[in-house]
């Protein structure tokens, strides 16, 4: 079996590796290309973990084939801080103790820019609409809710 | 159709720590040249926040700045002794372990700074911002890194220390299975409020009302950040969460979290949380730690609601829609109690 080599912008930076044939968007990130950020937690598309977004939709990249990201742009939760400055949304994730063992944490960020670069003013409903593809088992939910309504009703990023 | 409502009460009382072997922790701390310590521990942190609180008491034992203490927990091949992060037992055992061993490494560093500023060690005080000077007199001071600095350099001196926890092993008794199996306990209590649909037998928790006995709040953040996640664990293993549905049936198990059914951040119940602090005497600075104890109440708080909705008495978790049907049908319906 051939390797197919993919071409795919990763957090605006122009990236390349070999893709082994059936590999899927979630390995190649994190063995060839060496972005640890997506996690893997069920390898089955349930947890949300490995939340990454594929020409600005979010998609479970354990359900994605590397291969077919060739060409596209790819954002990871390691894009989102701009070197030390974080993304207000990290910072709003500390204030409110949004974190506990941290594995869901990349996954609920990706989900939540998402939301916010869509509607920079959702509803508490709409924030929970946004993050049900994501699973916590720590905190309850209701910090990272309470997190992504302050960066939202801050206005904390235009 | 009718929607039942019903609240719930349950208290607790939660052993923090365990018989088994005495249930110690060990600790070592010591200092670098930079006049930064570094503390290492077996425990992991696990996100409940044991790095934080063994940082901070570390810092407040020796009399240093919080930013100059680093916990290191990184391997339990290396480190030292410990049970590990189970029973509540972490920032009760590892805090007291922490303690005995900052002190033990505070009084070398004030040795090692009374051979400098040539005074008598028991007239050094620490000003919590890494300087060391005599007791009224500011001006004749030295810094935590100088101290350190000159142990390591001139006086040949390791500025450590070693601290252990260790609970005297309780014996059991061969009759009754009695023993003291932990030295202070927590407390919660817990009121709930749940609907009951008696048509599809399902139980949502609207409203929860705790009020948590901790010792000391260490880091009132931490503690509420795990009362709320805890007790929502708790509304989830009361309503939700099973491997075994049909137990002793295996068939149709969940074996993933396609069919596990647990609650997702649209089946919140509002939960107003009351700490309560009193310092526990033999805790690390007062604390007990809130740990397993966040989940504990909202079971038993939730099967009495579901008792008070409609008259059924579920004592098998979780309440399932299934048990509330079969029990509504056994009982000719739902008896709601405040209508007795």
């Amino acid at each position: 079996m051939v390797k197919k080599p993919v071409n795919l912008t990763l957090n605006d930076s122009p990236r390349a590796a070999f893709a082994d044939p059936g590999q899927n968007l979630l390995d190649f990130l994190r063995r060839e290309i060496g972005d640890l950020s997506p996690k893997f937690g069920c390898g089955q598309g349930t947890c949300g973990a490995c939340t990454v977004t594929i020409d600005g939709q979010t998609q479970l990249s354990c359900l994605v084939l590397a291969e077919t990201v060739d060409g596209k742009e790819v954002r990871t939760a390691s894009g989102l801080a701009n070197g030390a400055t974080l993304d207000p949304l990290q910072d709003a994730f500390m204030d409110h103790f949004a974190a506990q063992c941290g594995y869901c944490t990349p996954g609920m960020l990706v989900s939540a820019r998402t939301l916010l670069d869509r509607n920079p003013r959702p509803t508490r409903d709409e924030v929970i609409e946004a993050i049900s593809g994501n699973l916590c088992r720590c905190t309850g939910y209701e910090p990272i809710i309470t997190a992504i309504l302050s960066v939202a009703e801050g206005r904390a990023r235009a | 159709m009718t929607i039942h409502t019903g609240r719930g009460f349950a208290a607790i009382n939660y052993p923090i720590g365990m018989n088994l072997g005495g249930d110690p922790s060990q600790a070592l701390v010591h200092s670098n040249p930079d006049g930064k310590f570094t503390v290492a521990l077996s425990a992991i942190d696990l996100g409940q926040g044991m790095k934080s609180v063994t940082r901070q008491i570390a810092a407040e034992t020796l009399g240093v700045p919080i930013e100059d203490v680093y916990v290191d927990t990184a391997d339990s091949d290396t480190g030292p002794h410990d049970m590990g992060s189970f029973a509540s037992r972490g920032t009760h055992r590892m805090g007291n372990a922490v303690i005995r061993a900052s002190e033990e490494a505070r009084e070398v560093m004030l040795e090692a700074a009374a051979d400098e500023l040539e005074v008598d060690a028991s007239d050094l005080v620490t000003d919590g911002q890494g300087n060391i000077h005599v007791r009224g007199a500011p001006s004749r001071s030295i810094t935590t890194m100088a101290a350190s600095q000159a142990a390591q350099f001139k006086q040949g001196r390791t500025i450590a220390g070693r601290g252990i926890f260790l609970v005297p092993l309780s014996d059991v008794s061969p009759e009754t299975g009695e023993m003291s199996p932990v030295t202070t306990f927590a407390h919660a209590a817990m009121l709930v409020t749940v609907e009951v649909d008696d048509e599809t037998g399902e139980v949502t928790v609207t409203d929860m009302q705790s009020a948590y006995e901790v010792g000391r709040a260490l880091n009132p953040k931490l503690v509420e950040q795990q009362l709320r996640g805890g007790a929502w664990m708790g509304m989830s293993h009361a309503a939700w969460e099973t491997t075994e549905p049909h137990y002793p049936e295996r068939d149709h198990r969940p074996e993933d979290f396609n069919s596990y059914l647990m609650p997702g951040p649209g089946d919140l119940a509002p939960h107003h949380i009351s700490v309560l602090e009193r310092p526990a005497a033999d805790g690390p600075y007062g604390g007990k730690g809130p740990g397993e104890m966040c989940a504990n109440p909202v079971l038993p708080a939730v099967v009495n609601a579901v008792y008070d909705a409609v008259g059924v008495r579920i004592d098998d978790l979780p309440v399932t829609p299934e048990k509330v049907l079969r029990g509504l049908q056994s009982n000719g319906g739902a008896k709601p109690r405040k209508a007795l």
